[in-house]
């Protein structure tokens, strides 16, 4: 369960989709991403809130050339000139989701749920080519779960098995991603044992994350 | 006089009701937080998870791992609660969000509201989380200022611009003029140093003017 983050992100492979946890830094797993960087990984997909701030993090693993599309809702920020101009240059691909969508389509990949209709994006040109229902009165869109092969979120405290909890808003995508991926990673910033944690404050349970890295 | 940005943040405080759940916007809807009584119970929403935001953290309050939706460091009220994204936007979405209060680069008569691209063919797409707030909460709020700076106005019969959500705003808060809009069409619901001949002439389009005028 306990590895270093070179054993721990050796799970990725060529071509994988990788979700990435972090709401800006907040929640970002900069250390597991840093570990994927010198693991060499490549022509990836990349889940995650955002495209990368700054040089550090995902903005890092971008630079290194290593991901062939990022699926994100909010791209677009004061320092995120990585992703700016790699997109610019045409050398990655963008999807733009609906950060409730994102978050939805993640949640159902992790609950087994085949595909969702949701209000948001009706009537906008995110709507185009997506199917659409007219429920109770209402109109619909047809939107399909997002699954990851690898997760690498940021928890605050683990115990041994796995467990985790979280620190304020750098929860955010951690929870949903940990379900929606083969390979849950999660680094923390401390591993106790088991029993130590109190059962009814644990947000992920075990069952859902397979390694951890303390950092 | 028209309104500064200071005045409109406290007209649109002013008619959140007490113990709403409230989403402000990031950017000018933000400034709402600095208007809203201490008693009023307002408890405000931030999108990355958290119910009970407190005002921006200075000095050694700075947390990291606390944040708004603008990626600003804020603190926590008593009484506060965090959530994974997936429960915030349920919360949302589910229709438990009282007041979401958005800017607009465009909003039309019958309450679509444009504004998360202009559509300009080099910029980057990026839409967060406004096409799930404009759907999700019980009432949209805009506030923006009614012209543009090329002088046309950003109330119109029908955007131009990409939508963010359809037939969602309820209430509009400019510099000038506060409107409803809806189904019926754009109602002036009350000016600030223009009057509502002026007003009408200006925007350009039918505007029903209330009987309290």
């Amino acid at each position: 369960m306990i590895f270093s983050a070179e054993e721990a992100v050796s799970a990725v492979r060529d071509g994988d989709t990788v979700l990435v946890g972090g709401f800006g830094m907040a929640g970002m797993p900069v250390e597991l991403i840093d570990a994927l960087i010198e693991h060499g990984a490549g022509d990836l997909t990349i889940v995650s809130n955002n495209a990368g701030n700054g040089d550090t993090g995902l903005a890092a693993l971008l630079a290194a050339g290593r991901v062939r599309k990022v699926v994100c809702s909010f791209p677009r920020q004061t320092d995120s000139w990585v992703f700016d101009g790699l997109y610019r240059a045409g050398q990655i691909e963008l999807e733009v989701v609906p950060q409730g969508n994102l978050a939805e389509r993640l949640r159902a990949a992790g609950a087994g749920i085949g595909a969702f209709f949701s209000p948001t994006g009706v009537g906008t040109p995110l709507a185009e080519g997506k199917e659409s229902r007219v429920i109770d009165g209402r109109e619909y869109l047809l939107e399909y779960p997002i699954r990851g092969d690898v997760a690498l979120i940021r928890a605050h405290v683990a115990d041994r098995m796995g467990n985790l909890v979280y620190r304020k808003t750098a929860r955010n995508f951690g929870p949903v991603m940990a379900t929606a991926a083969a390979v849950t990673i999660a680094q923390v910033a401390r591993i106790v044992d088991v029993g130590q944690l109190d059962p009814e404050v644990i947000v992920t349970p075990a069952i859902y994350v397979n390694r951890l890295v303390q950092v | 006089m028209s309104l500064s940005r200071e005045q409109m943040a406290e007209i649109v405080a002013r008619d959140i009701p007490e113990g709403a759940y409230v989403n402000l916007g990031i950017g000018q809807p933000t400034m709402v937080a600095d208007y809203l009584r201490p008693d009023s119970g307002v408890v405000l929403h931030t999108e990355n998870g958290m119910l009970g935001m407190g005002r921006p953290a200075t000095g050694d309050e700075i947390d990291p791992d606390l944040t708004n939706a603008g990626k600003q460091p804020v603190t926590e009220l008593p009484g506060a609660a965090y959530f994974h994204h997936a429960d915030s936007f349920a919360m949302m979405r589910g229709g438990h969000l009282d007041v979401c209060i958005m800017g607009a680069f465009q909003v039309s008569a019958r309450g679509d509201l444009a504004n998360w691209s202009t559509g300009a063919p080099d910029a980057i797409p990026a839409v967060g989380g406004a096409m799930d707030l404009a759907i999700g909460a019980k009432q949209v709020f805009v506030m923006m200022s009614l012209f543009a700076k090329d002088g046309r106005p950003k109330l119109v019969p029908e955007c131009t611009y990409p939508l963010t959500g359809r037939g969602c705003v309820s209430r509009v808060y400019t510099d000038v003029a506060t409107f409803s809009v809806g189904p019926d069409g754009a109602r002036i619901i009350e000016t600030f140093g223009i009057t509502a001949d002026e007003l009408i002439n200006r925007v350009g389009m039918p505007l029903v003017s209330s009987p309290f005028d």
